[in-house]
């Protein structure tokens, strides 16, 4: 039984955000408190609405979503075409973003650029999901040996230095997209196992999973029917984050041109582009599209995750 | 409390253990070794054996580690197979840097969202609230690799009012040296400031609905009063949680700027180690990194210990 075991220990179980997310972090408190009220009392609170900037952050997604999985079919012309008769041009009715350097499309090069951020964003949070999301949720309820040892072994993860990791391992596999995508998802296990488990262990021993047991249900039932329905707020909550924070890493990587290397740019090689050999002074659109496309999607998703976080949050769902 | 340090320290030994043997077997794992930097054209298999021979790497790695591990028990760390510079110097030339940008970035990170969280929490969802949480979010959306080239072209390209990159010793001339680290804590602290500002607010709007703040309410003290001696410390649990992972990750967290700016931090020079495949760098600047991150949850623990003298009660 896990009652023994204290849900809000300061100490290890505070470090749910490693190194791997610098400037994100929740501590167990927090993902408590980013939990629902799952006693019904939600009904008495008037809902607020998700105002104008919620939606305006999904439709920014949703746009650069859109674009990028129809890049091909888009009027576009390719994204490594050089028009040596139209170098570092401003916008104009041609190119709608202008050309770098080289005479190469800059709107084209930030669509196709989206593609890597969001294959490597949205299927490391898959794998993340799907591996220490499920041990979070099976580890939190049922305790035991193995929910220590897993706890230790994500703490001593998580203290490793994760820069080495990420480049020696990069080094050695090879930077492809699938490599990438691999590599920074199974990074996020031990943070999503972490808060999937500080929650999923809030709700081990509450009253509705007790009288479950009492009924006689197996313990697969009650991990699917009565804790994992009310870990959901947080995970959907914490995956977002998540994503941004994959997408920030490996635009890092890219930056520093350790990641994928392919003949087409991701936002963090065009990011570098536009600031090596003085391009930011001759030439600031090149830098100025994808730094601002990324900071875009980074603040959409933030502020969805926020706005869910808040309506499932009782603490702030009166004010 | 006794038992508590001993755990604690139990702890830090068995994480720095586990730590250096990761480090040992993934550098080891690289493809290429250090003899190809350090030959160059000489290059031979002759060569390259009695290289490997002088360097200890014919060993088997069994036997290498645990021929490191022994002198770093003895306190030597070992050199850098490139420049024969010893790794404990590499950390104090590095140490410096890392600690000057931990330390300007979270003064300004707090001094920041502190105040700003006092203010805004005490009238949620009005506008300065909206403003400024919706804002925090625009700070988090700017990794540094974003925003330091930005800081670079409009303050030091542009405006000309910092220098752009390079890196003088504080006790060569303190005045040059924060001048040059101005530009790069700021770079880093814009997500420290995001982070730090919603946990407080977050935490100070459910403290600020208890019964005891309403008790001190009724008891005439001033607002100020109320959210600096009876908000505030309540409040502070996950914003100490917080800064703690936060220092612990820029340790060596924050290569992006010091290679933008040409500061010989830690986190350059783990990075580039990696890149040489300078085996001992590596193992030793991770290991101290390591050992520095578990320390300073250690630390944070400890305050939690004095703005909540409850924690050592249970």
């Amino acid at each position: 039984m896990p009652d023994d075991r204290e849900l809000l220990d300061t100490g290890s179980s505070s470090q749910l955000l490693g190194d791997r997310f610098p400037g994100l972090a929740a501590t167990d408190e927090q993902i408590v408190a980013m939990q629902s009220d799952p006693t019904g009392d939600e009904d008495i609170l008037v809902r607020k609405p998700m105002g104008f900037l919620f939606w305006c952050a999904l439709g920014w997604i949703t746009l650069v979503l859109l674009a990028s999985v129809l890049a091909n079919v888009l009027p576009l012309q390719s994204p490594n075409f050089q028009n040596y008769s139209a170098l570092n041009q401003g916008p104009s009715a041609a190119h709608w973003l202008g050309t770098d350097d080289l005479g190469r499309d800059l709107l084209s090069r930030l669509i196709f650029g989206s593609r890597v951020s969001l294959v490597v964003g949205f299927f490391g949070v898959a794998i993340g999901l799907a591996i220490g999301g499920t041990a979070g949720l099976v580890s939190g309820y049922k305790g035991g040996k193995l929910d220590i040892a897993l706890n230790a072994g994500s703490f001593v993860i998580l203290a490793f230095p994760a820069i080495v990791a990420l480049i020696a391992i990069v080094t050695f596999w090879g930077a492809s997209l699938l490599h990438i995508t691999i590599i920074l998802g199974v990074g996020t296990i031990p943070l999503m196992f972490r808060v999937i488990r500080a929650s999923s262990l809030s709700f081990a021993q509450r009253d509705f999973v007790i009288a479950a047991k009492t009924m006689g249900a197996t313990d697969t039932r009650i991990v699917l029917r009565e804790i994992l329905p009310n870990v959901i707020p947080v995970t959907v909550t914490f995956s977002l984050i998540t994503l941004a924070g994959i997408i920030v890493i490996e635009g890092t990587l890219a930056f520093l041109g350790l990641s994928v290397n392919l003949p087409i740019p991701s936002w963090g090689n065009l990011i570098n582009e536009g600031t090596a050999n003085n391009a930011l002074s001759t030439n600031p659109y090149i830098m100025m599209w994808p730094a601002l496309a990324m900071f875009l999607l980074l603040w959409s998703i933030n502020l969805i995750g926020d706005r869910l976080r808040q309506r499932f949050d009782i603490r702030e769902g009166l004010l | 409390m006794s038992k508590y340090l001993l755990r604690r320290s139990l702890q830090l030994v068995v994480v720095a253990f586990v730590i250096s043997l990761l480090t040992f077997l993934l550098v080891h794992l690289l493809p290429g070794d250090v003899t190809t930097q350090i030959l160059g054209p000489n290059d031979t298999k002759a060569n390259r054996a009695i290289l490997l021979k002088q360097l200890g790497l014919n060993f088997p790695l069994w036997r290498q580690y645990l021929t490191w591990l022994g002198a770093v028990f003895q306190g030597n760390l070992g050199n850098s197979y490139l420049n024969h510079e010893s790794v404990t110097h590499i950390l104090a030339t590095g140490a410096p840097v890392d600690i000057e940008l931990i330390i300007i970035s979270q003064v300004i990170a707090f001094s920041v969202a502190i105040p700003l969280a006092l203010v805004t929490s005490r009238k949620p969802n009005r506008a300065l609230d909206n403003v400024s949480t919706t804002g925090t979010f625009g700070l988090l959306a700017l990794p540094p690799f974003v925003i330091a080239p930005i800081l670079v072209a409009v303050f030091a390209v542009g405006l000309g009012w910092f220098p752009a990159t390079g890196y003088t010793p504080f006790t060569q001339s303190p005045a040059t040296n924060i001048h040059q680290m101005i530009l790069p804590s700021v770079a880093i602290t814009f997500g420290s400031i995001a982070v730090y500002y919603r946990l407080l607010r977050s935490d100070l709007i459910s403290t600020l609905q208890q019964d005891f703040i309403t008790m001190a309410r009724s008891k005439g003290l001033t607002s100020r009063r109320i959210m600096w001696r009876h908000a505030f410390r309540p409040s502070s649990f996950s914003l100490l949680a917080a800064a703690g992972i936060n220092i612990g990750a820029l340790i060596a967290g924050a290569f992006v700027v010091e290679l933008l700016f040409a500061m010989p931090g830690i986190g350059l020079a783990l990075v580039q180690a990696v890149e040489q495949r300078d085996y001992l760098v590596v193992q030793g600047l991770a290991l101290v990194v390591a050992i520095a991150y578990v320390t300073i949850q250690f630390v944070i623990d400890f305050i939690f210990t004095i703005v909540d003298p409850r924690v050592v009660r249970e």
